[in-house]
């Protein structure tokens, strides 16, 4: 599917969802946080859409105010793309998001990786424990306002 | 006469500290001062050991390759295990969860050995010195460094000029007064 047939589909099938501006590579949609597992669900397993690679999972820090999860989507049979971003409530103390790893297995490690470094706790996960940092880390260090005296030189 | 210095020539090369005489049956007889031949020994048959951690490990296996190629000055033989290595050519970044192994490898190979601390990473952290959690601020922290190489990565010049500074150094050690580098080290002295 094209971008704008893509778009169109998704909007048919799915209410809630606001997609990005025209100038990105890929089309990016945001979705809504309660919508997350069935949106994917839906993205692969609906055979016109057949998202069946996913090839990133990251995480943004949207400072001061939440935090999302971006997730790149590829189908290998018709070759189109599609970002889905997610967002967090509140960073301070609402940071959940279902997780997706039983629906894409890459995402077991993505999301342990997210959860070391950004702290967002997915729920669901079978196994979300810390992937790079020792298991004694206090905090995560690629959130906007960590802090570590010891081994940190602030500029 | 004339014929003996011809064999000399052979088989020697002009910059080997000693002076060979014919010894008549076969054999020669080797006058020299016994540091200075332990060097040119040790300076020019040095093994290293690759510790590639980041980009700079291409520009070393570029130094190792045809174009520059460092086994023109006796460093040919790169180890995969620090227990047959002299030099380590540490080339990349250390991590606070890498640093435990580079110690472990230094650790492992037999004296004398040589650290080469090649591009900014090694030498301070470089582009990771600020704003970091996670980056060793030098690999002078973990072991002893005998030369710093400066660039981001050097070019393989750079590191042949670093290698042939280790050999001069070696050159002028004094092998009775030598002491272990890491003897004091962890103390800070």
């Amino acid at each position: 599917m094209t971008r704008t047939e893509l778009q169109s589909f998704l909007t048919s099938k799915v209410e809630g969802l606001e997609f990005g501006e025209e100038t990105t590579q890929y089309l990016t949609v945001t979705v809504p946080r309660e919508k997350l597992r069935d949106f994917m669900f839906l993205l692969k397993d609906t055979e016109e859409l057949a998202f069946d690679y996913m090839f990133s999972l990251t995480a943004v820090d949207w400072f001061p105010k939440y935090l999302g999860v971006v997730y790149h989507l590829e189908s290998t049979k018709y070759r189109h793309i599609l970002v889905v971003h997610v967002n967090t409530g509140n960073r301070e103390d609402d940071i959940s998001v279902d997780t997706v790893s039983d629906i894409y297995p890459t995402a077991h490690f993505h999301e342990r990786e997210a959860y070391d470094l950004m702290g967002i706790v997915f729920e669901g996960h079978s196994d979300l424990r810390r992937l790079f940092l020792t298991d004694d880390w206090v905090g995560h260090p690629l959130r906007k306002d960590y802090v570590d005296e010891a081994n940190m030189i602030v500029k | 006469m004339g014929v003996e210095k011809d064999i000399k020539k052979e088989v020697l090369k002009d910059d080997f500290p000693g002076q060979v005489i014919p010894g008549g049956n076969g054999g020669n007889i080797v006058v020299g001062v016994l540091d200075k031949i332990i060097n040119w020994g040790r300076s020019n048959s040095l093994w290293p050991l690759y510790f590639g951690t980041s980009c700079c490990a291409i520009e070393m296996m570029q130094t190792g390759a045809a174009r520059h190629d460092w086994s023109r000055f006796g460093f040919e033989v790169a180890r995969p295990t620090p227990r047959q290595a002299d030099v380590i050519v540490i080339a990349g970044t250390i991590t606070n969860k890498m640093a435990p192994a580079l110690r472990k490898l230094y650790d492992q190979m037999a004296e004398p050995k040589y650290v080469v601390a090649m591009g900014a990473c090694a030498i301070s952290g470089g582009p990771f010195y600020y704003n970091s959690y996670s980056v060793v601020r030098g690999a002078d922290h973990v072991i002893p460094v005998d030369v710093y190489v400066p660039g981001c990565p050097p070019r393989p010049e750079s590191l042949l000029d670093a290698m042939i500074k280790l050999q001069k150094k070696i050159r002028s050690t004094k092998n009775s007064e030598r002491k272990n580098p890491i003897d004091g080290f962890d103390e800070g002295k």
